[in-house]
């Protein structure tokens, strides 16, 4: 029975997509509605992701430090240590998790909303694909946008690092810049791009799903919403152990 | 024309609508007529595609609308109009951008030639100058209106209404029943209008058919209405005994 409703719902989001992936019907249309999105969820999440990057830094350099209490580990590797863990791990998870609770949530509402309203139906009568302008502007527009703002949360992480390390005496202000430049690896950051793709991708079709198969009142919004976000938080974190083992192996 | 054959309607064991067969003529209003639960919505909502029938035809003129692909299905729907029982405007658009969405969707007109056809359209339902107005700073009588705008904004050929009346007071009622009978003469459209209200039968019924528990119980026209001794009919136009009163007086009894 689990399984058959996982495979019933698997089902469903993958006609779903196919049915969204089509040519539009006006271009112009679906233009003003993606940038519309990018707004919406690149700047309406700016002040979020950059509040918690920055405490996502402070407290792992906070926390190595005290790791490297008495032992031989040289201080520097505070900051290289902040670097890599916000590049690989921390920015593009952490900002993908709460994004889901912040975009996701909406996402599912928004369109929830309109089927429950006969928004959704009024468009289809007229003519319109309705899968296609409610659910590609959003993944496109969180495609683009969200690897910025994963972007911006890594850089906004290391000097929320170098904040929690430097002018509080644990290190100093040379130590954290010679952290940072050590043992570099461009490929880390080729990886947090392909997370935060992985990751945007999953976190709006998921919230798009549950809000465009809500049926009943009030209550199923409420669920389609928490549905959302706890979906696609599972299925993020599935793809972060799957993507670390593939691009890592 | 629009013709449905045979349609049958399930919802997992429950038969909503068992073998409907009939013809909704053009340059009339059509309209299905019923209690609650009678199966009406479901058979608008079949009419235009929005659910599929467990089995049966709906026909288009020559067009057999379940035969269609998605493409043909959508290009059939560009020549319907649909006024919903909630009005289903946009909430975040304005009346203006409400009635222009259809335009801005599927034509090439320029901004100056949609604004007069919106302007044309809102003077239609008696509506100027509410342009820039949100859907919920006007009344439900006028939000009506403004559905029956953008449903007319692409001409279609097909015009639908689920319960036009419901929520507005009687005398509301009266200007949407007037305005959607107009429309129908006025572009010679087929209109199909779904509800209960015992005024329009009278005032609009010119092609009537009676759903009852999901078969048709009567059809006619509103001159038909007062003397057929269907018991069915009676019982559903006629349900208050002032009602039963009031035809009796008719009737001269």
């Amino acid at each position: 029975m689990f399984l058959k409703n996982i495979l019933y719902h698997f089902g469903r989001y993958v006609m779903m997509l196919g049915t969204a992936i089509s040519r539009p019907e006006k271009v112009s249309m679906y233009y003003r509605e993606t940038m519309r999105q990018m707004n919406d969820i690149g700047i309406g999440s700016l002040f979020i992701v950059g509040l918690i990057a920055i405490f996502i830094g402070a407290v792992t350099a906070v926390q190595f430090s005290y790791q490297l209490d008495g032992t031989l580990v040289p201080v520097y590797y505070i900051g290289y240590v902040v670097r890599d863990m916000t590049i690989i791990e921390l920015a593009p998870t952490f900002t993908c998790l709460v994004l889901a609770g912040k975009v996701g949530s909406n996402i599912a509402s928004e369109i929830g909303g309109m089927r429950q309203k006969e928004h959704i139906d009024a468009m289809e009568i007229m003519g319109v694909n309705t899968a296609a302008y409610l659910i590609m502007p959003k993944v496109i527009a969180a495609l683009v946008v969200i690897p910025m703002l994963v972007a911006v949360g890594a850089f906004i992480s290391i000097i929320g690092g170098y904040l929690a390390s430097v002018p509080t005496g644990v290190m100093a202000d040379a130590d954290y810049i010679k952290g940072l430049r050590s043992f570099f690896d461009p490929f880390n950051v080729t990886m947090m791009f392909i997370k935060a793709v992985v990751f945007s991708f999953i976190l709006t079709t998921v919230s798009c799903y549950q809000g465009y198969h809500v049926r009943g009142g009030s209550i199923e919004l409420g669920q389609a919403s928490t549905n959302a976000v706890v979906f696609s938080d599972i299925l993020i974190l599935v793809a972060d152990y799957l993507l670390a083992v593939i691009l890592t192996s | 024309m629009i013709r449905t054959k045979d349609i049958f309607k399930s919802f997992d064991e429950k038969e909503v609508l068992k073998g409907i067969t009939t013809e909704f003529y053009q340059g009339k209003t059509n309209l299905i007529i019923g209690r609650s639960g009678a199966g009406k919505t479901v058979l608008l909502k079949l009419l235009v595609g929005l659910l599929q029938p467990t089995s049966g035809e709906v026909w288009y003129g020559d067009t057999n609308f379940f035969n269609l692909n998605k493409k043909e299905v959508r290009a059939i729907r560009m020549q319907v109009g649909m006024l919903f029982q909630a009005s289903a405007l946009f909430d975040s658009m304005t009346v203006e951008e409400n009635i222009r969405f259809p335009l801005d969707m599927f034509t090439n007109m320029t901004y100056k030639e949609k604004r007069k056809q919106v302007d044309s359209c809102l003077e239609r339902v008696s509506l100027s100058g509410v342009n820039d107005s949100f859907p919920s700073e006007i009344s439900g009588g006028m939000q009506k209106r403004v559905g029956i705008a953008r449903a007319i904004v692409l001409n279609p050929r097909y015009l639908f209404c689920d319960e036009p009346n419901s929520g507005l007071d009687p005398k509301t009622s009266i200007v949407i029943d007037e305005l959607i009978l107009d429309i129908t003469k006025e572009k010679n459209i087929t209109t199909v209008i779904n509800t209960h209200d015992m005024n329009s039968v009278m005032e609009i019924g010119e092609n009537i058919i009676l759903l009852y528990q999901g078969e048709i119980a009567w059809r006619g026209h509103r001159g038909e209405v007062l003397e057929s001794d269907n018991e069915t009919l009676q019982d559903f136009i006629f349900a208050s005994p002032f009602l039963q009163r009031l035809r009796e007086s008719a009737l001269g009894k």
